[in-house]
């Protein structure tokens, strides 16, 4: 025995019930349609993001039993970092309609169960040229097609909304747009989760998954905070790494199509608008800029990178995402920079090949047992927008619940959830 | 830390510049938009390499000790950049709270060199000693490490039964939109601790509820919206709360929000005092 699998059978948890979990208990739960299991199955989650936060959610609420292990803190990964967006779906109605639709169905949904955690000021679509004018009646007829609302705005009338907006603009159109607290929003879910049961575990990072065959029986990990490795069974393990679930999905000799895209942004001190302010072309770089608290936050780039942990803040894209914002809010261009940084989305399509912005905003859920080579017991959701982590949630518990004959509907549209401050309770 | 010298925790090779914008990305005629001009990096003088000291605890250790690292930040690495970096390359058992990178969730909180700080809002480069110490923040439970246990903090920010720092607050603007009846915004604090932290008065008596709460207390007595006044005022008045303060102004120092904590502490204390006035000629 090396001195590694000696400290993993030492340190493991004999005594935790989770631990003794085998996948056999299969068997006793979920007979009846529609009631609680009685001895429900064990799901283990991995990644405390966003979407393992939803997912841990919505399994409790169908009577599962939920451990979430994340390697660092909760929302250290591309949750909590990103721009902070609570998508209409406008952005998206050009180009990549399912994404659109299904950007406005779950804004509206966010904003009924997670009241509070939005800066709800709607957002502009700007048009500065005559060239992103032009676009007008198909950027509506986009919006019209996927349900998103629309008010077309005049150029008198859009400064005084934002009087810091380009005098030049020709037009805006109205969406329903909002800041979101990056962190606090998905922390509600977490909150709600853990206080329904689900488990969850932070600083515990995903070091191996244990195999039967070609049957997953759960993961070993290592606890950071304490320095011990043990090994956690489960009856499913769900892979919701964002861009790392490649990596993930690699322990388990899994094949995931997930292409980890960097983007930029940068924050400057003082509050610029109120609304979000985008611009009315097609998505590109700078193009956006919303306020948050005391700040503006511009952005963003994309650019496509091997490993999610290191994708750099690489100067020329921070000019061009100050630059472009500064084209909408001039007063962009003379303000201080307080924080520049990136983060890396978890888009499905192939590595290395785009840019990233050709590729569809839209998530996936992966059962492996569908693979070529099929792999039991292993789900991966990746790809989606932090506004969709709820949907992405339903989507894959339906595929859990599915494979492990639970008949619940998923309630998580109708759960107002707790305060984000209910993390913290002890 | 005794070992070869580390190797630079910055990767060599900088990312590709940005793509052209609307370059294959959609079936739109639109002329594409000028590229990005790569600016030319201006030449940087060598890195400069810094020595770090970071506070190390295990959980269930009794004390924690100092591991020593050197490195070459990047022109313009935040503390936590660095902090990162090391987890990645050189010891992924160091344990660090982060989340937003942009000082606006509030977790990032540490002592840097004594004085409170979020690493991601401290450039190393702002840095004059010749040695950087990074420990945990004070006057809360320590988990590993940097990391501590917010669950205290938050105890007192819903001393009053309900959390004090709201989701927003009535932001000034103008005209806004049709369907918005005015425009809002989060409060500024984001309750990262490190007033409760930089606190003289917290440090040696617990039952003090501290900066942050009492702040958030006084934005709720002025701007009520709706919460009811008496649990606050009741709150403040209690022992433990307003009188407390000795004045020492650490917490609007430490604040990187723009609170003020120290100032609305005082403007609690007016309003308590002006109640027991009032009700000491019978108006109460
Ligand atoms: C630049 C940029 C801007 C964006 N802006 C917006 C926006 O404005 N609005 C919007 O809706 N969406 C936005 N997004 C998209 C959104 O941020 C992501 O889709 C979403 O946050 C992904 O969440 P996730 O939970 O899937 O992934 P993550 O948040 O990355 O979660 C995965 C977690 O897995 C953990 N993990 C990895 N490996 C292991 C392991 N071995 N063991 C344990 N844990 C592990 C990681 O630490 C991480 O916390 C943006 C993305 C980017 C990159
Ligand atoms: S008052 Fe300032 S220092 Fe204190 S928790 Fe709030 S933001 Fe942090
Ligand atoms: S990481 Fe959010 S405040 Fe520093």
């Amino acid at each position: 025995m090396t001195e590694g699998e000696r400290a993993l059978t030492e340190g493991r948890d004999k005594d935790a019930p989770l631990d003794r979990m085998s996948p056999g208990a299969r068997a006793d739960f979920g007979e009846a349609a529609g009631s609680a299991p009685r001895n429900p199955p064990h799901v283990l989650i991995i990644g405390g993001g966003g979407t393992g936060a939803a997912v841990a959610h919505d399994l409790v609420l169908r009577g599962l039993r939920v451990t979430l292990v994340e390697r660092g803190e909760v929302t250290s990964g591309t949750t909590g970092r990103h721009h902070g967006l609570l998508h209409s779906g406008a952005r998206y109605a050009m180009t990549d309609r399912a994404s659109a639709v299904e950007c406005i169905g779950e804004n509206k949904i966010l904003r009924r169960i997670a009241p509070g955690s939005f800066e709800e000021n709607d957002g502009l679509f700007v048009a500065l040229t005559d060239e992103d004018a032009a676009l007008e009646p198909q950027f509506l007829e986009g919006c019209w097609q996927c349900a998103v609302p629309t008010r077309r705005i005049d150029r008198a009338h859009a400064l005084r909304l934002e009087p810091g907006l380009n005098p030049d603009l020709r037009l805006a159109v109205q969406v329903p747009d909002a800041t979101m607290d990056a962190m606090r929003m998905p922390l509600r879910f977490f909150a709600t989760a853990r206080r329904n049961g689900a488990e969850i575990r932070t600083f515990t990072e995903v070091t191996g998954v244990t195999m039967a065959g070609r049957s997953v029986r759960g993961v070993t990990v290592r606890d950071h905070a304490a320095g011990r490795d043990y090994e956690i069974g489960a009856d499913i393990v769900i892979n919701a790494a964002g861009p790392w679930a490649g990596k993930v999905a690699a322990l388990a000799d899994v094949t995931v199509p997930v292409a980890p895209t960097a983007g930029v942004m940068v924050a400057v001190r003082g509050r610029h608008c109120n609304m979000v302010i985008n611009r009315l072309h097609a998505p590109g770089d700078g193009d956006i800029a919303l306020p948050q608290r005391g700040l503006t936050v511009l952005g963003t780039s994309s650019w496509p990178v091997d490993d999610p942990d290191d994708p750099g803040v690489p100067a020329a894209h921070v000019e061009t995402v100050v630059r472009e914002t500064s084209n909408l809010l001039p007063a962009i261009r003379g303000a201080e920079i307080r924080a520049s940084w990136s983060a890396t989305r978890p888009l499905i399509g192939e590595s290395g090949t785009q840019s990233g912005r050709g590729m569809a905003r839209e998530f996936r859920c992966f059962d492996h047992t569908l693979d070529a080579s099929p792999t039991e017991g292993f789900v991966t959701i990746a790809g989606g927008k932090a506004t969709t982590l709820r949907a992405m949630a339903e989507v894959t518990a339906n595929v859990v619940c599915g494979k492990l004959g639970v008949d619940r509907p998923c309630e998580t549209s109708d759960v107002t959830l707790l305060p984000h401050s209910a993390w913290y309770a002890r | 830390m005794s070992g070869p010298t580390p190797a630079p925790i910055q990767p060599a090779e900088p990312p590709p510049p940005p793509e052209v914008p609307g370059a294959a990305e959609t079936t739109l005629s639109l002329e594409p938009p000028p590229a990005a001009e790569p600016t030319p990096e201006p030449a940087e003088p060598a890195a400069p390499t810094v020595h770090l000291r970071i506070s190390r605890l295990r959980t269930g250790d009794r004390k924690p000790h100092f591991d020593e690292f050197e490195c070459t930040p990047e022109p313009g690495a935040t503390v936590l950049d660095v902090l990162i970096e090391i987890r990645r390359h050189r010891d992924p058992s160091l344990v660090i709270r982060h989340s937003c990178m942009h000082a606006s969730c509030g977790t990032c909180g540490v002592r840097i060199n004594g004085r409170e700080a979020l690493a991601c809002d401290t450039k190393v480069a702002g840095l004059t000693a010749p040695t950087i110490d990074v420990e945990p923040l004070a006057n809360q439970r320590p988990v590993a490490d940097l990391a501590t246990d917010m669950v205290d903090f938050y105890a007192r920010l819903e001393a009053v039964g309900f959390p004090l720092v709201r989701s927003a607050e009535v932001a000034a603007g103008a005209e806004p939109p049709e369907g918005v009846k005015a425009y809002t915004r989060f409060e500024n604090c984001i309750e990262c601790g490190l007033c409760l932290s930089a606190c003289p008065v917290s440090r040696t008596d617990r039952s003090y509820l501290g900066p942050a709460a009492l702040a958030a207390a006084a934005r709720v007595a002025d701007e009520p919206r709706g919460q009811p006044l008496g649990p606050i005022l009741a709150l403040a008045a209690e022992p433990d709360s307003v009188w407390r303060c000795r004045d020492a102004m650490q917490c609007t120092a430490v604040c990187p929000s723009a609170v003020d904590p120290a100032r609305a502490l005082l403007g609690l204390r007016r309003r308590v005092a002006f109640g027991r006035v009032r009700s000491l000629l019978g108006r109460g």
